[in-house]
Order: structure tokens, then sequence, then C-alpha cells
């Protein structure tokens, strides 16, 4: 990093975790980024909060753990806090703020970028449109991932949305393209273990090399995970920008990113809007999300994929909540598929890729794709209706209509929403399972399906033309 | 407007946007002002002996105590004069597409250009000759600005007198000066540009009821939850509800002479859609591309916060411009939450009383300031213009009782509420019926009547049978349809058919995405005519097996996408076999 003859203090007046409050300071920058070195001489990264004439508050990245108001020395760097980004940072891990933590030396060159970015001009956009086959059913059939797209997954504790993300990562490609992603993941709040998930499924598929890891570890100070987004964004823009390369962003887990947040907001005593998250919480989010895109005159793109736990599985909590407005689309996963053993537990009907419309059909994928699509989306809403009036009256009880539904149903769920790990499906297959999966209903009740299509595509999946549970014909 | 007074401040205090200087004792409250050594552009919000509290509209970052701030001595004003429609700016008028081409494709702080372009000539034709007189609001010359709209250079308010000089019909600039007025005041040269603070309204002569239909083309609006020319409505919804492609229809297909848009605090790539998109769109009700009526302005969500407060004022500001000439208006707002969001960021850094959920307590005032800038009105001219206003609300957890939304409510008549079950099974537009209202059914009664007599009663008719439909459903989730009587049964055929054959509508679809009045029309009779003939049919005995056999029903729901706009022939045909299939089955068991 580029030295610059900082002005330094010594001692400082408050010390409230994550914050300290420098006096007696001039020419001190908002935002600007500042050392803090504590009595044993140890610096810890920080960045300038709020200017008061002469008191300063900083919040301190590396946690004010073992500072003392008269040991404390503060040197201030007159420039932004910024990462040095490069080509080679490709296959190393760092920490939230950029430093390797792989035991290997810093990345040799670079360009030194601010963390914080800048907002790309909306006029100079290029609007995504570029499937990516993520062999997913679920994913490609009905939510599809566009290029430059940013999609986030919901989840809960416990569900597989790791192993969803690590899959993406293994099998996302462009069709009939040969091109793949570089991928950085950065992880706020990871725990060890999932890191070495990630690791070892990207080594196992080979693609470790074009991987960048910025971690800030569950046990490392929390106010780094606040700065580790952005530090990776920082160079995925690099990357994207620059380099012209294509870009996959995990960031991985958004919740406890909004909790430190939370934690810094509640430290300056700021008021509070909803469950105690900061007002601004939308636009910081924003700030970030929207790093995703195209932009003209560059091939590159940077598409986002957020991983977040929703607290109780509650979709209205502040983080999914405000990450929906921000996103474009969600994949939602649902406890109770995931208790009956579906993988990936995506739910159908909360889940939404808002950029789909534009990058499937006829020269992308196929001609039916987004008809099919909502078909299966207008007849799985049923579903749950149906499911409700059997277990009131009984499915025997059912007109044939409703039992049609309900065989459905639990096709869709277990025919095409489920599937391997490692199941790599082309996007022809998918939809061929979709139209088997819609061939249980009768063509009647096909109403968002033109004559067409339906002619062209539809097969009557009859009674008896199906093996029955004992399997005989 | 006076000259920049260069008078400095300092700077004591940065928070974010939020900058306080000291030695501003002369500024006035909602100067602009310019702030650091890279001249921000700020604007007083508040003063307190002689510190200033100063919004900052950009990026602060580096900004330190003891750097300067430039008084300006006015107000945060707008460029008003050709040019503006087709262009795209940020929150500040600052032409985006412009600054694309020459600082690239990031936003750098302090960058600073004329909002429109100087260089550039148009054919100006007087309308005045020397010696007449004119008011504040009458033409003095016009501009054909783009093949759909003529520009019509307007007496700014204020100014009076007589015409001294006018230049002759040829090419000018915005700045040259084309007419001389002597009036009480002094001579008053007048160029094509007319500047106004976006915080004031324009002024008008009054106020008018409004009894026409803004047409939107969405079904389930204009038949449903119709908006008046000058009306303002709201469009409440969760997120993943179709709130801005639903805006985006609006702006398409509403047969408004001038569309303003403004993109506040939302997605960067929406913006992108619009000026990658409406070039190519053709206006139904004009057959001229939809961007030469479209003013674009966007602040999306990681814009800094500052400038998306003001956003919502330029674009009504520009609107307003508009309705001046005489124009009928559409301001679309995407929306209206982020904006109240930036109010209760800023109101959180000067350390203010919140009121509930953090927003401030003059959160209503501001939104009803915003909503009653809306209107048709009598313009200075003596001419007819109109603004409407659609805003949409992003209420936190699709709740709706929260204050944006509860606020909002209060303010305008058109409440168009998202229900995310229907956008879950991709029922689009997802504007329920049951919580939807609008206020101006009774005003536009009349215009609908001119293409149907019987509209009112059919509306009613169908909005009925949803109701029922709706209390038929508590009882089929609990006991299954099948015990229901066959004319109950019926209620539940022909509401569904009138959910997939009427009310949904495939923004997608070349056909279906715009529909015409008459063609609504049509195919609500059609509807109407289904239900009171099956009804007749079944209380004479007839099966509901058979209704459902009627070939008809499948060209009923098919017609939507199926048959075009101007074929009315096919319509006609269409409600000419329904009627010979409900005739023929009605004979069976006559």
């Amino acid at each position: 990093m580029i030295q610059d003859s900082p002005v330094q203090y010594v001692g400082v007046d408050r010390v409230e975790e994550p914050l300290i409050f420098v006096s007696g300071v001039h020419g001190v920058g908002y935002d600007e980024t500042v050392e803090v070195l504590d009595p044993q001489g140890n610096a810890r990264p920080g960045t300038v909060l709020e200017v008061n004439g002469q008191t300063a508050v900083v919040q301190v990245l590396g946690g004010t753990i073992g500072l003392s108001n008269t040991g404390t020395r503060v040197r201030f760097h007159g420039r932004p806090l910024s990462v040095c980004v490069s080509e080679d940072m490709l296959g190393r891990a760092f920490d939230g703020l950029g430093r390797p933590i792989d035991g290997g030396p810093a990345p040799f060159g670079g360009e030194l970028r601010d963390v914080n970015g800048v907002p790309i001009n909306p006029a100079a956009r290029t609007y995504p449109s570029e499937f990516i086959q993520t062999g997913i059913s679920i994913i490609d059939g009905s939510n599809s991932l566009i290029r430059g797209q940013k999609l986030p997954i919901f989840s809960g504790s416990g569900m597989p949305h790791d192993r969803l993300a690590a899959q993406i990562v293994r099998q996302a490609t462009l069709p009939g393209q040969e091109a793949s992603f570089a991928v950085i993941l950065a992880g706020m709040g990871i725990k060890n273990d999932e890191v070495e998930f990630f690791r070892h499924s990207f080594e196992s598929a080979g693609v470790l090399g074009k991987v960048a890891l910025f971690l800030s570890l569950a046990d490392a100070p929390s106010v780094e995970r606040v700065q580790t987004p952005r530090t990776a964004l920082t160079l995925a823009e690099y990357l994207a920008v620059d380099k012209d390369m294509h870009v996959l962003v995990i960031l991985t887990d958004m919740t406890n990113y909004c909790d430190a947040l939370r934690e810094i907001s509640s430290a300056r005593d700021e008021i509070p809007a909803r469950k105690g998250y900061p007002g601004h919480l939308y636009s910081d989010l924003a700030a970030i999300y929207e790093r995703a895109g195209r932009i003209e005159g560059s091939e590159g793109s940077i598409t986002l994929m957020p991983i977040l736990t929703m607290p109780s599985d509650d979709i209205s909590h502040p983080v999914p909540d405000l990450t929906g407005y921000i996103t474009e689309g969600e994949i939602v996963c649902d406890r109770s598929l995931f208790r009956q053993g579906i993988y990936p537990p995506v739910s159908a009907l909360l889940s939404l890729s808002r950029l789909m419309k534009d990058g499937v059909g006829a020269g992308a994928t196929r001609e039916d794709h987004m008809d099919i699509s909502n078909q299966l989306y207008a007849a799985y809403s049923r579903v749950d209706s149906v499911r409700g009036l059997a277990s009131v009256i009984g499915e025997e009880e059912l007109s044939p209509m409703d039992r049609q539904v309900l065989e459905f149903g639990d096709a869709f769920e277990k025919q095409y929403v489920n599937q391997g790990e490692d199941e790599n499906r082309s996007v022809e297959q998918t939809l061929d399972i979709a139209w088997r999966v819609a061939g249980i209903l009768p063509r009647s009740e096909l109403a968002r399906l033109s004559d067409e299509l339906l002619d062209r595509y539809y097969r009557r999946e009859s009674e008896r033309e199906r093996p029955d549970a004992e399997g005989n014909e | 407007m006076s000259g920049p007074r260069a008078q400095a401040g300092s700077i004591r205090r940065v928070s974010g946007p939020i900058v306080e200087a000291v030695g501003m004792a002369s500024a006035q409250a909602y100067e602009v002002v310019r702030v650091g050594p890279q001249a921000l552009i700020g604007e007083v919000i508040k003063l307190a002996g002689d510190v200033a509290t100063i919004q900052v509209y950009e990026y602060t970052g580096g900004l330190r105590p003891g750097d300067g701030v430039q008084r300006t001595g006015a107000a945060l004003s707008l460029v008003l004069a050709p040019g503006l429609l087709g262009s795209i700016f940020d929150g500040i008028q600052r032409p985006l597409s412009m600054l694309a081409e020459q600082t690239g494709a990031f936003l750098k702080p302090g960058v600073v250009a004329d909002a429109l372009d100087v260089a550039r000539k148009w054919r100006f034709v007087p309308r005045v000759r020397p010696d007449q007189e004119l008011r504040a609001g009458e033409a003095f010359g016009v501009v054909q600005e783009t093949r759909a709209i003529e520009h019509r250079l307007l007496v700014p308010p204020g100014v009076e007198g007589k015409v001294s000089t006018v230049e002759p019909e040829g090419e000018y600039a915005i700045t040259d000066v084309l007419c001389v007025m002597d009036g009480e005041a002094g001579p008053a040269e007048l160029t094509m540009i007319q500047r106004w603070p976006v915080r004031r309204p324009r002024p008008f002569r009054r106020r008018r009821a409004s009894t026409q239909v803004l047409v939107t083309g969405q079904r389930v609006i204009d038949t449903f939850f119709p908006i008046a020319r000058g009306g303002t409505a709201a469009v409440p919804g969760d997120f993943g509800t179709g709130k801005t492609i639903l805006q985006h229809q609006f702006a398409k297909w509403s047969d408004a002479d001038v569309v303003v848009y403004v993109g506040c605090g939302e997605r960067g790539n929406e913006m992108t859609d619009i000026l990658r998109s409406f070039p190519e769109l053709e206006d139904p009700h004009t057959g001229r591309s939809l961007m030469e009526r479209t003013v674009l302005i966007a602040n999306t969500s990681n814009m800094p916060v500052a400038a998306r407060e003001v956003s919502i004022y330029t674009g009504i500001t520009i609107a307003e411009y508009y309705r001046d000439m005489g124009y009928a208006v559409a301001l679309m707002a995407d929306s209206t939450s982020r904006w109240a969001e930036a109010l209760r960021e800023a109101s959180s850094r000067l350390e203010e009383m919140p009121a509930e959920e953090g927003f401030p307590a003059y959160l209503a005032a501001r939104l009803a300031q915003f909503y009653e800038r809306a209107g048709l009105v009598e313009t200075l001219g003596g001419d007819e213009g109109s603004i409407t206003v659609v805003g949409a609300v992003s209420p936190p957890g699709g709740d709706f009782s929260e204050p944006v939304t509860q606020h909002t409510t209060r303010f305008v008549r058109c409440f168009w509420a998202l229900d995310p079950d229907l956008a879950h099974a991709r029922h689009y537009p997802a504007i329920s019926w049951l919580d939807s209202y609008s206020e101006y059914v009774g005003d536009v009664a009349d215009w609908w009547a001119r293409f149907n007599p019987d509209w009112s009663a059919q509306r009613e008719e169908m909005m009925n049978l949803l109701a029922e439909e709706d209390r038929l459903q508590q009882i089929v989730r609990l006991v299954g349809p099948d015990v229901l009587p066959d004319a109950q049964r019926l209620v539940l055929l022909v509401a569904d058919m009138f959910k997939t054959g009427f009310l949904q509508q495939d923004a997608g679809d070349e056909v279906d995405t715009y529909c015409a009045p008459r063609k609504q029309e049509l195919l609500l009779k059609g509807f109407v005519d289904f239900l009171r003939g099956t009804r007749r049919i079944i209380a004479q005995g007839a099966p509901i097996a058979r209704v459902r056999q009627l070939p008809i029903i499948q060209d009923l729901l098919r017609a939507r996408s199926v048959i075009p706009n101007d074929d009315e022939e096919a319509l006609d045909g269409l409600l000419g076999r329904l009627a010979d299939q409900l005739d023929e089955l009605a004979r069976e068991y006559s």
C-alpha cells in the first residue's frame, strides 16, 4: 500500500466498541481511512464516520479490544479506504480488507481502488439479457439467472443454501459458449467449516484457480464484515470493467452483514427504523447490490448472488424484505420442501426472476420457455388449496379434476424441482420435464399455452401409460 | 434569478450527506450552495444563528472541517426549455446520457454539465407581433421539440407587458434572446429558457373537475378502477408483485401527451430497460416513438440519497411546465417509499424527533404537498392542462398499515392494491379487485357511457360476481365445490373465466399489452352476456357440465391476445357467436 505520510495523533477521548472518538484533530475528512495503533504498536484499520469541528468519530475495523484512551495512536491517511486489486487475486484467500490469509505474499502490483466504488450511471448500463444455464431445473426453467443479474437466495438456518450456491458455481455456463466465470466469494461472519465446504467444492470441480475468497470469519471482529462485500466487489468491478471478465459474486451471509451494520448504528446512537436496523439500511444494501450489472463499452459482467438466512424463516424480516426490493428477483428456500427431502428446496411460488422474460425464448433457450413456465406457476398455485381441501374432506372425496391437481403438485415437486446435487440438466431436459409434468393435467386446463405450443409439445400423461406403484404396466 | 454572490462559509461538521457550516448568517432556506474544493452541490435545509445545515447531493467523502462553502443566492432551480423530452436526468437535472459520454460509466462526484444542450439550434416560429399585449402564460412562439410535441414558449409567470421586438422565424439556441417585452417593471428579455425553483408549484388560473378517463390500456384499471385526467393514484405492493412493470405499462400506453417517469431509489437496470425499449415502441395514440414524449428522472438506489429526495420535485416541476403549455401530462413515481426513506435518513442525521417508525412528523405534509401538485387546471394562458400522478409505494414486509402507505391513501383517490397471492400465481397485473378502489368511477361514468350506455351496470355486475366468488371460495376451501348447487358453481366458473380472460393482461404479449377502450367495453359485454345467458339456462335446469362444454368459452378466454384492438368486426363476430350458442342451449332446455 502507498504510504502518504499520515498525520498522527496520540490518545483518544472515548472508546466504545466499535468506535473511538478522537479530539483535537485538524484537516480530517469524512469517510477517510485511518490506522489505529494499540499500545503495543499493532495497527488496525478504521474509517471516519463523522467529523465535528475538532472531533472525529472513527469506526475501528479490527475491533476496539485492547485500545486505551491514553496509549492509542491514530493516523489519518487523507483518502478513502482502498484495496489493491489485480488479476493475481484469483486463486487466493483474503480477509475482509483484502489482506492475504492463505499464508502467501500480498499480490504484486495491481491498482489501488476506493472500496466504496462509484455509482454506475444508469444511462451507461447495458440491459442484461444472456441466459446462464445453471443445470438446476427450478432456476433455469422457472427463475432463470441472467448474466449481470442480482439474484439472491433467501434461505433459513440449516437449509442447503451453501450446497445450492456451490452447485451453481460448478455448473454455470452460457449455452453454446465455453467462457466460464471468475468467482468471488465474500463470506461475512461465515463459519470455518462453511469455508472448508466451499473450498473443497471448488477444488473438486477444478475451479479453485478462478476463485478469490474474501473471508471475515464468524470469530473475526464483527465490524470487518461491513467492509467485506465492498472489498470483494471492488475486485469484481476491476475484473469485469477493466479486464472484460465475467464475474460471479457470491455474498454470504447478508444477514450477518446487516447485523454488523446494526451494531455500528446502535453504537452511534442512531435512531433505528424496523427491528433496530438503521434507517439507511436500504441505501446501504443498494450501494452493494447495484454494483452488479453490465456497462456499455465493456465485455465483462458482474452477476451477484447474495445469500441470506431469514431469521425464523420470516420473509418479511427487514433483511430479506429490503433485499427483495433491490434485487432482480429472489430464489426462496422453503422449510416444508426441505423436510420432505427435496433438493433444492426452492419454493416455486415465492421465487421470481425479474430478468427472465428478456433472456429466454426463441433464439436464447426455446420458444416455449416463458409460456410453459407461467403455466406451471398458474397450475401449481392451485395445489395448496386442493391439499388443504383434501386434508379436510379426504382425498377420496375430491373431484377427479382436483385429484389430478394433487398428482400434478407431487410430480412438480418430486420430478421437476427435485434433482441431484451433481445432476446437471440442460435447459432442454428441464423444459421436457416441465411438459411431462404439465401433461398430468388435461389440455383444457392449460389456458396459458397457445394451441400452437400445445400441438407441438403437449403429451397427455394418462393414468394407464404410467407405471403404478407396483411397477405394473 | 439574481447572479451568484460568492460568499464563503466554512464547514464545521460532516456526517454522511449532512454538512454543517458556519459563517452562513445571510443564507436563505433552500438556497443552493457549493461545498468544499470539489464544489459539490448542496441545499440549505436549516438555519440557526450563523450555522447552516446543508444537504449535499453527492458523495461527501473527503470533506473536512474548515473547507469552504460558496453561496449561489438561488434556490434549486431547473432549466426548462426545448430538449427535455427524450432525455434522462438525475435528481438535480444533470444530463445522464451526456455525462456517460463525457466522464464514463461511473458517476464521479463534483461533475457539472449543462442540463440541456446550449449549442443545439431549434427552429423558432414567432406567434406575436410587436406592440401586442402579452400576459404570463401566453405563448410568444413555438418550437417543434419532437415530432409528437410542439413546445410552446410561454411568457414566464410574473412577466407581462407589450412586445417591443421579436425575432423572425429561424434557427436559434435556447439561450438566444427571442422576444423583448416592455412592462411596468421595465424591459424583459425572453429566451427559450425558463428557470423555476423545484420546490415551488408553478401557478395556474384555477382547478377544474375532471370527467375524462386517462386511458391506460390496462383493463382492470380503465374498466374497474379508472383514473381521471388530473387524478392521483397509489400502487402499493410488496416486492415481486409487479409495481414497476405496471408503472412501465402506464408510461408506455397511457394517452397522456407527455410522460415524466421518476425512478426514485429503484434499480438501475429498470431505467436502462426504459431507455432501451421506449425508442423502439410506438405510441398507439400518435404513432410516434414513445421516447419522443417521455422525460426520465433517474436517481437509482445507489445514487446519493439526498438527490433522491429532490428528484420527485424535479419530476413534478417538469410536468407542470408541460401542463402550462396545455398538455395532459402523466407522472409516474417509482417509488415514493424510497423518497420517504430519504426524508427519514436526512431527518435522522439532523437528530429530529421521529414520529412513526423513525419517519419525521412532516412526512404526511410532504406527501400531501406532492400529490396536490396534480390536477386538471386552466392554465395562465387559458388552456386546459393536467397532471396525473401515479405513485408506487413499497411497504416493508407488504404491510399496508405502515406510515407511507397509510398517509398516501389519505391524499390519493385511486388505490390499486397489489396482491402477492395473485403475483405468485403469475396473475398479472396483480391488482386485487377486492382491496382496490377508485373514487373517480362516478366522475367518469359518462365518459364510458359514450361507448356503452349500460357500462356502469355491467361493471357493477362483474364486481358483484367477483365478491360473491370470494365468499363462495371460503366454503369451497372447507367442503369442496361439488356440494354447491349449479347456480353457485356457475359463479365460480364465470369468475374464473373472467380472471383469465379479462382481468389478467400480458405485458409481454404484442396484442394484449395495450387494450383500447372499445375493445375493453366489448370484452366486458361478452363476459356479461355470457353470465346473464348461462344464469338463465341454469335456472331452466341445464346442468353446469353443458355450460362448460360451450366452445365459445375458449374463444372468450383467448380474445384478449388473439383479436387486435382495431378489429371490431372480429369482436362483434365473437359476441354474435356467443349469443347463438347461448340461444341454442337455451332452446334445448326451454
